[in-house]
């Protein structure tokens, strides 16, 4: 009979408090440990008061919490990723430490410690940094791009975003309550199977990616029906912004290929609590099972990172250039022939573990053929500069970051793709440096570069550019200072995920990737720099016209912040680049004929409501307390099931209302100056742009 | 675009303004999205079956000694007896707003479905008690309850789903918006059909012959 403190509690015991745990033990380590949990409570509890002190917390639900607005989850998302952005990159500069210290000598941290830093680092930069940062631009600007009043399913994306939010909620209750699992951000099984991993580390990891691959499968069925259902008449297929485009690819990619990532979740959490036979050594279990299901995920998953900042990179590149993406059909093409491709090459994540050779071939040939369609898309790139008179603002500056590193990671990735190569370096740094290669300068520096270029939209004002720059400059050499000594290092035979070395000659490789670490922890802070200094002086900074980049796409038809409606009227479009084809023609900023009433979705707790009942569910689960599983679980469905019963899930907003805010806008257009583009970084742009001279 | 273009074909909202019926194609066409979405995790699970039916035996036992056919046909004609009675139940919501004939034919396919789900549950209880063969016992073992255990969550959902939308009719009557989810829950009553006669086909006459 089990005492009634193990079935309130289950697993959880007084000693699993980082703190508690911290003060028996007395290490290095788990001070590190006890101090990070202190500063993720630390800030919860700041958070909390200065809610509670600012009086913030009725706006915050009514505003932000319960709404249904696609601009609003968007910008929830990327607020999301930027917090789990400083956890994960904390984790990398201390593993980088570790890793500097401890040539020769086991260093600060103990191996277990180090084992759940680099797979909270890498869980989190997929899950919860890349994953919510993307969605988050897509949600923002995709709607807005199309001429559409927002999703198809605004509940359901209000509900993905809950999901994703609990499952990275979850991720830093095990900074505070217990520990992480040990297993990598792919938790390959036997290691994360009962024998080997038996605390409740691998739950913590099972049921936070579970939560958040629901939630982007949910997406994507969301963007992928928005994008073929609410085009506005006339936005034809070939002619939706590129952004659009890669967002479509990548939406398909989320709708097939995030189920096998949950599918292999579970199954492994059936392998460790009810003694199932799927991942385990005996009785006819096979690990190369998870293998196959992990990657059949994970290698899309690359896909489904790079493919919207691709979009990314088109918008910015052919604005800032001046001109028209060069080669839209064979973008649009390529993006398509990467996002069938990525389903083709899975295989290449375990060439070592016991195909035949023949089989490793069409797989390593599948592989390097995506090299392809993607230089393609670099040529294309650099043919929509040429010629163009470009500006260096910090967007475009990342842009030429992104299209010398990425090349480079792209040449290192063909030479994974060899088989014969892949199995002398596999394991070890270089791979490491491979993909950091392509994630940074091709995800992290899209995304941001978005954020800065979309900003304005979202806030109304422009982000300064002076730290925009600072921080270009300290993430991109950061980079190489963090990375390169990586690639060497691999081919000297580094194994990745080593909390030690025993050769003395990585000393000063590691030093340089540890200074390289510091640089990229510098751009983070200067990002922040930039936008509280940019908040501060949003008077001067603001672009109420809503154009101050001379915009080619719809979005920047719209006063700046985007009206909760969008457009006022619906738009019809008659071509690509259609916002600039209308200045040119003298037809933008036009008023309609008439305006009717605009029903949007109205507020609903119901996604807040089970977010939170799914985060405290999986919780119980992790520790098994059963009661508290079984109570999120219900409160899940009564939420749902209570939504159901809503009947008026509309609101309208009167036409009169819509007129008067544009005429506002109108008249404030009538009333601003044009700038050129020579002078856009300057308080002159006030976000109406002069017609270049041709 | 006109009006005619947007009519739903499935449903009868012609009392309706046309931008409900776009508004109606719009979920329908996700819902499409999703059955897809759930159908490559059943397409996953088989493929993984097929493969641990053949390696993952171990010291268990192997399909060929554990499955007959009898208890499998009579599943599938009644699930298949539910797919007929639930189309029927969608013809009613199409072409006669007769609520009294919709819920016949509902709680039919709901009688039908619950058949399934305890014979199915009697299937699960023989395999894992009388014959030993729980799926703790081989990576085979393991995939097949975690295959029809998936199908059978499912048609259970189906169910709960179905009683919600009884209350929902007759709270509201055939409403557009009751109308668009009992045409869902058809669509994804009529898949459910699909993976069994998949599941009837490789795990059990595959099963049977090999």
């Amino acid at each position: 009979m089990a005492e009634p403190a193990d079935l309130l509690f289950g697993l959880l015991d007084r000693g699993d408090i980082v703190f508690v745990d911290a003060w028996h033990k007395g290490t290095a380590s788990a001070a590190v440990a006890a101090g990070a949990g202190g500063i993720a409570t630390a800030g919860l509890i700041s958070v909390l008061v200065l809610l509670t002190v600012k009086g913030w917390w009725r706006p915050l639900w009514q505003d932000w919490l319960t709404s249904l607005d696609h601009k609003k989850i968007g910008i929830m998302y990327i607020f999301l990723a930027l917090v789990m952005f400083a956890r994960a990159l904390a984790e990398a500069l201390v593993m980088r430490s570790q890793q500097a210290a401890a040539v020769g000598d086991p260093g600060f941290l103990s191996g277990e410690h180090f084992g759940q830093l680099f797979s909270t680092h890498g869980s989190i930069m997929i899950f919860f940094m890349a994953m919510p940062f993307l969605t988050g631009l897509i949600n923002y600007v995709m709607p807005i791009q199309i001429g559409a009043r927002d999703m198809s399913f605004p509940f359901m994306n209000a509900v993905s975003l809950a999901l994703t939010a609990a499952g990275a909620a979850l991720v830093m209750t095990s900074l505070v309550i217990g520990k992480f699992s040990t297993g990598g951000w792919s938790g390959y099984p036997p290691f994360t199977g009962i024998d080997f991993s038996p605390g409740p580390g691998v739950d913590y990891w099972i049921w936070a990616i579970t939560l958040s691959s629901i939630g982007s499968t949910l997406t994507g069925i969301n963007f992928a029906v928005t994008i073929y259902k609410e085009r506005a008449p006339g936005m034809h297929l070939m002619r939706m912004p590129l952004f659009c485009w890669t967002a479509l690819c990548t939406s398909i990619l989320m709708v097939f290929s995030m189920t096998p990532l949950t599918l292999a979740t579970l199954m492994l959490w059936l392998d460790r609590h009810f003694g199932f036979h799927f991942f385990t050594v005996d009785s006819g279990g096979n690990m190369m099972n998870y293998a196959n299901l992990f990657w059949l995920f994970g290698h899309p998953e690359v896909y489904i990172l790079i493919l919207p900042a691709f979009g990314v990179w088109s918008e910015v590149i052919s604005t800032y250039s001046g001109k028209a993406l060069y080669g839209y059909r064979s973008m649009v093409y390529a993006t398509m022939c990467i996002a069938v491709l990525s389903f083709t090459v899975w295989l290449h994540h375990f060439f070592t573990m016991g195909q035949s050779a023949q089989l490793n071939a069409v797989f390593g040939i599948a592989t390097m053929a995506i090299g392809i369609p993607t230089g393609v898309k670099v040529y294309d790139w650099l043919l929509t500069m040429w010629g163009g008179r470009i500006r260096f603002t910090a967007p475009m500056l990342f842009a030429t970051g992104f299209l010398v590193s990425f090349v480079f990671g792209g040449m290192t990735g063909v030479m994974l793709a060899n088989p014969t190569v892949d199995f002398a370096v596999h394991n070890s740094l270089f791979l490491v440096a491979h993909f950091h290669n392509m994630l940074i300068p091709g995800l992290l520096f899209g995304m941001i570069a978005g954020m800065q270029f979309w900003f304005p939209l979202a806030f109304g004002f422009r982000l300064e550019e002076r730290w925009g720059i600072i921080a270009f400059a300290l993430f991109f050499a950061g980079f190489y200072m963090a990375f390169m000594p990586l690639y060497a290092m691999g081919l000297m035979g580094a194994a990745r995920r080593s909390s030690m070395w025993l050769d003395p000659a990585f000393a000063s490789w590691v030093a340089i990737a540890l200074a390289g670490a510091l640089m990229i922890a510098g751009g983070f802070v200067s990002l922040i720099v930039q936008i509280a200094r940019s908040i501060r002086r949003r008077a001067a900074l603001a672009v109420p016209a809503g154009d101050p980049w001379d915009g080619r796409s719809l979005e920047w038809a719209l006063p700046a912040p985007t009206p909760e409606w969008n457009f006022p009227v619906q738009p019809e479009i008659s071509s690509r680049d259609a916002f600039l084809e209308a200045k040119r023609a003298d037809d933008a900023y036009q008023m309609p004929e008439e305006f009717e009433d605009i029903e949007m979705p109205r507020h609903t707790g119901a996604p807040a409501v089970i977010g939170v009942a799914l985060f405290l569910s999986s919780f119980g689960i992790v520790w098994q307390m059963w009661w508290l599983a079984f109570a999120g679980a219900l409160a899940t469905l009564a939420a749902w099931i209570a939504h159901s019963f809503r009947r008026e899930t509309g609101r309208t907003i009167p036409a009169a209302e819509v007129e008067r805010a544009h005429c506002a806008w109108l008249e404030t257009v009538r009333h601003t100056t044009p700038v050129p583009r020579e002078r856009e970084s300057t308080p002159a742009n006030r976000g109406l742009a002069e017609e270049a001279a041709t | 675009m006109s009006e005619k273009k947007v009519l739903h074909p499935g449903l009868n909202l012609h009392a309706t303004d046309p931008g409900r019926h776009s508004q109606a194609e719009t979920t329908v066409f996700g819902f499409w999205i999703f059955l897809m979405a759930d159908l490559v995790l059943f397409a996953l699970l088989l493929a993984t079956y097929g493969s641990m039916s053949a390696h993952g035996v171990a010291d268990g036992p192997g399909p060929d000694e554990l499955f007959e056919l009898k208890m499998p046909l009579i599943q599938t004609l009644v699930l298949l007896a539910s797919s007929f009675t639930i189309g029927m139940a969608m013809l009613h919501v199409k072409y006669s707003s007769d609520l009294q004939g919709l819920s016949l034919w509902l709680a039919a396919t709901a009688l039908l479905g619950l058949v399934f789900l305890v014979l199915e549950a009697r299937d699960f209880h023989r395999f894992a008690v009388t014959e030993d063969a729980p799926p703790q016992r081989s990576g085979f073992l393991s995939i097949y309850f975690l295959l029809t255990g998936t199908h059978w969550l499912h048609v259970a959902c189906g169910l709960v789903w179905m009683a919600l939308l009884a209350v929902q009719t007759r709270a509201w009557g055939l409403a557009s918006q009751v109308k668009l989810r009992l045409m869902r829950l058809g669509l994804y009553w009529h898949m459910l059909d699909v993976v069994w006669v998949a599941i009837f086909t490789f795990v059990y006459l595959f099963g049977v012959i090999s």
